[in-house]
């Protein structure tokens, strides 16, 4: 540590300076756009989060979610190869009879410990199906305990996928240890 | 014996094998579909070519017996390139539904396709569709779309039950197999067609959708159901516990044995393992009868059961073993009996109602272990003249006998009449139940000693021809229940015995040291294939 680092109150007056440089700088950039109508000044913003969502890559894996068939049943046939796959053994699954033999198979429970997950994708890439998918772009998920980060096979047949530039178009599944009103 | 080669290598095998077989001793695979060693040459798949000599058309390796000289090459491309033709042909209306099929993992369509591929399909044409998911008897369900036609099924029915009941219908690639009309799969080894078929056409009833088979782990072991003592693999799920509703156990398959079963097993036994995750398992020891008994650690019980022990005299004692207990258990009871000096002493109880019996595998008597017993000497006593296990039981209703130890008999089950047991029951001082599962006897004891089930712990049964085979542990006891061994070890310990063996192990080896019949055995020298006791 050099000796002017040691005064403490110097460093502290310099860090200060690079602090209202970058104010000025921004203030000066605003007042170029706002009161010059200058095209090129841009000046920092604060993004109101969450009423306004920077825009998310299409290729972000956030909350899972299962793809419907046209008459709203799982297309999930309960093969297990995302519960094989799985790193983290975060997805259970119990399989049962479907009545149409053409599909023959059917998930009577589908859940995902989501206190476990790794979100690595591995699900969505071994799911011979495309029933499975990562893309509600909702990342905002929550538990006061660890059952309620468990997320059954209802809660996540009702999620959509993210509208453009990732934006949720579902609200996010409340758990059932969860209300609105907590 | 004849010489041949086989792809630059030379074996010499006995006359009549055929050149599968051959190369299976040379360590070198030809794959095949249709052939089974127990089962007549069909030549259905053709999967098996091989190149023979200057021969410029491959040829079927399972239908071709081996010559003196003759040079047989499985690699060559043009065998490769055969194998792979076949494979496409094979594969032309089968759906590739392995996501949703029973036989993924195991299936012999997967093996040979990851070798024997051709992985740029060239089929552009709509699959024919057949009858999927059809149930053909209480154990076996037919998807005849993913049926390559390989009969092993229907040669099964024919040659080994000889009851005929499967047959391939209609011509071309509308061929399937299918129920001659006004029959079912019904025979007591339906289910041996499951583990012969090769693809996922044949699947169990019983254990589908229940666990992938990757999942599953192997133990070796001795089928419990009846005196044949046919040889198994039990297939147990640990890692998915919420699979197959929490049951451990998921199926059991025949082990191959030249002497015993060959390759197959009885439904019957196949089926019969359900006691072992039964809700009716019994847990934890217990004293006290009915709504009155409570829990209690073993700690707290073998002193207490040592005491009763000690309490009564010995001929106002009886003991009825079961030939459903390891030879370890019964020989370690004996060391008890000896050393207490009882008299009253039987393991038979006979059923209501008597076994069936057939001249394949499947055996009158339903015990595992009735030689064994038998060997140890816990049957009845010249001169005592009790009766055997009647006679205990009559004793037991007059009073003369006060205390009485059954392991797993209900004995309520039994031939003998209901009443006459409920009266004993009900008028001994003392009794003792040791088992698996709960029964009426459980119910009314006073005593219950929760012991593990057979693919809990290790053992041997001796069969009907004094045949000793070992089993393996699969699975933990459930809860705290103990081999019946240890539960006897723990209990002799207590009534001064002096050091009790601490494996199952020792205990065949004292057997072995004890018994004259066992001389000489040991668990190093049963082996996977057992060793027949000296007579």
């Amino acid at each position: 540590m050099k000796l002017r680092q040691r005064f403490y109150l110097v460093e502290v007056l310099v860090g200060l300076g690079v602090t209202a440089a970058h104010f000025f700088a921004n203030l000066g950039r605003h007042t170029a756009r706002h009161v010059f109508r200058s095209k090129t000044a841009r000046g920092a913003v604060t993004f109101q989060y969450p009423e306004e969502r920077r825009p998310y890559s299409p290729r972000l894996r956030s909350l899972h979610r299962l793809v419907r068939r046209e008459d709203g049943s799982p297309r999930c046939v309960a093969c297990m190869m995302c519960e094989t796959v799985c790193p983290a053994h975060c997805i259970y699954i119990v399989a049962a009879e479907h009545p149409n033999p053409e599909i023959e198979k059917v998930p009577e429970r589908f859940d995902i410990d989501l206190g476990k997950c790794v979100f690595c994708g591995y699900c969505v890439e071994a799911c011979p199906e495309d029933a499975i998918r990562m893309d509600t772009g909702i990342l905002e998920f929550s538990s006061y305990s660890r059952q309620g980060m468990i997320y059954t096979k209802e809660m996540l047949l009702a999620l959509e996928p993210a509208g453009p530039a990732g934006t949720p178009r579902s609200l996010i599944p409340i758990p059932a240890d969860r209300t609105l009103e907590r | 014996m004849v010489r041949l080669t086989i792809d630059g290598k030379e074996v010499e095998v006995p006359e009549g094998t055929n050149v599968i077989e051959a190369a299976r001793r040379l360590g070198i695979e030809v794959p095949y579909y249709c052939y089974h060693p127990g089962l007549s040459i069909a030549g259905q798949c053709r999967l098996c070519m091989v190149e023979l000599g200057n021969n410029p058309r491959p040829q079927i390796a399972c239908n071709t017996q081996v010559t003196e000289g003759m040079v047989v090459r499985t690699d060559t491309s043009k065998v490769l390139e055969t194998r792979q033709s076949i494979m496409e042909f094979h594969l032309i209306n089968h759906p590739l539904d392995c996501p949703v099929c029973d036989q993924a993992g195991e299936c012999w369509l997967q093996i040979y396709y990851m070798k024997h591929g051709l992985y740029e399909p060239r089929m552009v044409d709509e699959k024919v569709h057949k009858p999927k998911a059809v149930p053909l008897g209480p154990h076996v369900i037919l998807d005849a779309e993913r049926c390559i036609l390989c009969s092993r099924c229907v040669r099964f029915c024919d040659e080994i039950t000889g009851t005929g009941e499967l047959g391939i219908f209609q011509r071309g690639d509308h061929s399937e197999i299918g129920l001659f009309p006004g029959k079912e799969l019904a025979n007591p080894y339906s289910a041996n067609v499951i583990d012969i078929c090769p693809v996922g056409a044949l699947t169990d009833r019983d254990f589908r959708f229940a666990v992938r088979v990757w999942y599953l782990d192997t133990a070796r072991s001795i089928c419990p159901g009846c005196s044949r003592g046919c040889n198994i693999e039990v297939h147990y799920n640990l890692r998915r516990p919420h699979h197959n509703q929490g049951r451990r156990v998921a199926r059991l398959k025949p082990r191959y044995h030249a002497e015993v079963n060959r390759w197959w097993i009885c439904d019957a036994g196949r089926y019969g393992y359900k006691f072992v995750d039964d809700p009716s398992r019994l847990v934890s020891p217990s004293r006290g009868r009915g709504d009155a008994a409570v829990e209690i650690g073993w700690d707290e019980i073998i002193p207490v059961i040592a005491g009763q022990l000690r309490r009564y005299r010995p001929e106002e004692m009886g003991v009825l073993a079961s030939p459903k207990m390891a030879n370890e258990d019964l020989f370690l009871l004996k060391r008890l009996v000896d050393h207490l000096g009882l008299a009253h002493v039987d393991f038979s109880v006979p059923p209501r109602h008597p076994g069936d019996e057939d001249n394949l595998l499947i055996r009158a008597d339903k015990n595992p272990n009735t030689c064994g017993a038998e060997l140890v000497g816990l049957g009845p006593r010249e001169g005592v003249g009790h009766g055997g296990a009647r006679g205990i039981l009559r004793a037991a209703r007059e009073g003369r006998i006060k205390c009485l130890w059954v392991f797993h008999h209900d004995l309520l089950a039994s031939a003998w009449p209901e009443e006459e047991i409920r009266e004993a029951l009900r008028t001994l001082e003392c009794l003792i139940f040791q088992g698996s599962n709960a029964n009426r006897v459980s119910a009314a004891a006073h005593y219950v000693l929760p012991s593990a089930t057979w693919v809990e712990r290790e053992g041997t049964f001796t069969n009907f021809e004094g045949r000793v085979q070992r089993f393996w542990r699969a699975v933990e006891p459930l809860g705290a229940s103990l081999a019946d061994w240890e539960i006897l070890g723990r209990i002799g310990a207590a009534l001064g015995l002096g050091p009790q063996p601490v494996r199952a192990e020792e205990c065949f080896k004292a057997l072995a040291a004890a018994v004259p019949a066992f001389a000489g055995l040991s668990y190093g020298e049963l082996r996977d294939t057992g060793k027949v006791v000296s007579a």
